[in-house]
């Protein structure tokens, strides 16, 4: 019978993201139904099959056809409702287990709150929740025994040793270890997130993808629940009572913890939404931060006494790098790998080349500098960084030189980008153990 | 003979709405199958198109929708008309009224065509 054939068809038909799963299995009734009429009339299953496809008409077409129909599909997709696409991503167990782990991380997190004191909340808030992140994912890939225990041994040993290191309360080091530790964790919970197969390069672009995805749904939770608190607690303002402890000692650091997980999870299980505005911001955004790369060089020529000004300059520079290469990631990820060379490759390398060279700009001023200014925690830890993102982008602005002139496949720089992931974790290792100790705990 | 694609696309709208006003429900397959057999497989449509229009009446609260079982046992989506629905089918039917007079008095007023006069392959 041509059960086979149907299968193959709906699994072909399934790929579009504005068809949803009632669709197909209307279309497929169809398909079916006249299937069957033309084997009744005495047509061969084969036959009989192409005919009714053919009939159906292009799936192109018609996705097309559904998309105009259903333009709010889009963002439809954003609404919870398990029932529409019944049995297509299957969202009840997953959901129900991401609410409990979410509401895990909110309770350690609000303990954390409860038991220390705030300097070390703060460094230990992603020992806190991070790790129920990670048993999600851990859960969702089934990852065997051993891989478990290895990722939660390292998350009691990072959490061991901030608990064990004695950072003066408010100081430098505390304040780059808790910045630095995230970026760790992030590793181990990435590599609950790729199912224990972190040596493979796709997978680690996978991860790249659902870091950029997760970052833009957390900042829509974010922005939503800044809202709503903000609203909630000017109400009962008017009406003379103070919810002010109750939302931002409660309702804020517990939502914050939980909204990871509702973030992963929503990344998880409506992952086309995301792929379509993630290009978007990385097409937007680079030809900005050229823009912002250009003016500074020109800022840099007017007056070249301002970069000795200001001593922070090279933070600030080490954060425009890291942005540049967020966006850089997020295009190259966002970028469907079959394309050819196209203007917004052009971008990117007009990008790392403009943050490569205002960069050495400004180390090259600082140079001199930064032993008379004094290595102090900050500025060490922004040097390191600085010259481990300048690596980065360099390569890659060559690489991506060399696709954009038909040297060499996309393939290099995505390969280039997944091997240099565990560097950035390494370097968040060595701030978080050896910072405190080299800068006196200070 | 082949149908203009406006034409077909014109009249789809009505054409649907006529073979659900014609019983209490019926399902996208049928729905084309009575099509087919109402203009003698003149009316060609490409089959998947007919669903987007469906959804379009439906938003439009002109028909509503419902999953049942076939006697195969196969999940299938039924759809029936609203009492918009028939205002609207209603509606069409007066405006097609109209179109089709005008073309018999135009086309009446001139001999019949005559079958000698037809240029064609």
């Amino acid at each position: 019978m041509s059960d086979q054939q149907i299968e193959q068809w709906r699994g072909y038909v399934r790929r579009r993201a504005t068809l949803t799963a009632d669709d197909v299995a209307e279309l497929e009734e169809h398909l079916r139904g006249q299937v069957d009429d033309l084997v009744a009339s005495g047509l061969a299953d084969d036959e009989a099959f192409l005919i009714a496809v053919k009939r159906m008409g292009s799936v192109d077409e018609l996705s097309r056809e559904f998309a105009r129909e259903h333009s709010e599909r889009l963002w439809k997709q954003l609404v919870l409702t398990p029932g529409e696409t019944e049995g297509a991503r299957g969202s009840g167990p997953e959901l129900w287990g991401a609410i409990a782990l979410g509401a895990g991380a909110a309770l350690s997190l609000r303990a954390g709150l409860a038991w220390l004191d705030e300097g070390r909340v703060a460094l230990l808030a992603s020992v806190l929740v991070l790790p129920w992140l990670a048993g999600y994912f851990a859960w969702q890939r089934r990852l065997p025994a051993g891989q478990v225990a290895t990722l939660a041994a390292g998350f009691v040993a990072v959490g061991a040793l901030l608990v064990a290191y004695p950072f003066d309360a408010g100081g430098d080091t505390l304040l780059l270890a808790a910045v630095h530790a995230p970026v760790l964790l992030w590793l181990l919970v990435g590599v609950a997130y790729v199912g224990g197969d972190w040596r493979s390069g796709p997978r680690r672009m996978d991860l790249i993808r659902f870091t950029g995805e997760w970052a833009v749904y957390y900042f829509l939770l974010a922005a939503g629940g800044g809202l709503l608190l903000a609203l909630t607690a000017a109400t009962f303002g008017a009406i003379d009572v103070d919810a002010g402890p109750l939302l931002f000692e409660w309702v804020l650091p517990m939502g914050a913890a939980g909204a990871t997980l509702v973030a992963a999870w929503l990344v998880e299980s409506k992952q086309d939404v995301i792929e379509n505005i993630a290009p978007v911001l990385a097409r937007v955004f680079s030809p900005l931060t050229i823009a912002l790369l250009v003016a500074l060089l020109a800022a840099f020529a007017v007056d070249p006494d301002v970069i000795d000004v200001d001593r922070e300059l090279l933070i600030l520079m080490t954060v425009i790098l890291v942005l540049v290469l967020a966006l850089a990631l997020y295009a190259l990820s966002a970028r469907p790998p079959e394309a050819a060379a196209g203007l917004a490759d052009w971008v990117q390398v007009a990008l790392a080349l403009a943050a490569i060279v205002v960069d050495l700009v400004v180390l090259v001023a600082m140079a001199g500098r930064i032993a008379e200014l004094g290595l102090t925690p900050n500025r060490a830890a922004a040097l390191g960084l600085n010259v481990l993102l300048l690596v980065n982008l360099a390569v890659s602005a060559w690489l991506g030189l060399a696709f954009v002139r038909g040297r060499r496949p996309v393939a290099a720089l995505e390969r280039w980008q997944t091997d240099y992931l565990p560097l950035y974790a390494a370097w968040a290792a060595v701030v978080v153990v050896l910072w405190g100790p080299i800068f006196a705990w200070g | 003979m082949r149908i203009d694609k406006d034409l077909v696309a014109a009249s789809a709208t009505p054409l649907v709405l006529g073979i659900l006003a014609e019983g209490d429900s019926s399902y996208g397959y049928a729905i084309l199958k009575r099509i087919r057999e109402l203009s003698d497989g003149d009316l060609e449509w490409t089959d998947g198109m007919l669903y987007p229009l469906l959804h379009r009446l439906e938003r439009m609260g002109q028909v509503r929708s419902s999953w049942q079982t076939s006697d195969a046992g196969r999940r299938r989506k039924h759809y029936s008309l609203t009492d918009a629905g028939r205002a609207a089918l209603a509606d069409r039917r007066g405006q097609w009224a109209v179109v089709s007079e005008a073309l018999d008095r135009v086309w009446q007023q001139r001999t019949p065509i005559a079958p000698t006069r037809v240029v064609g392959p």
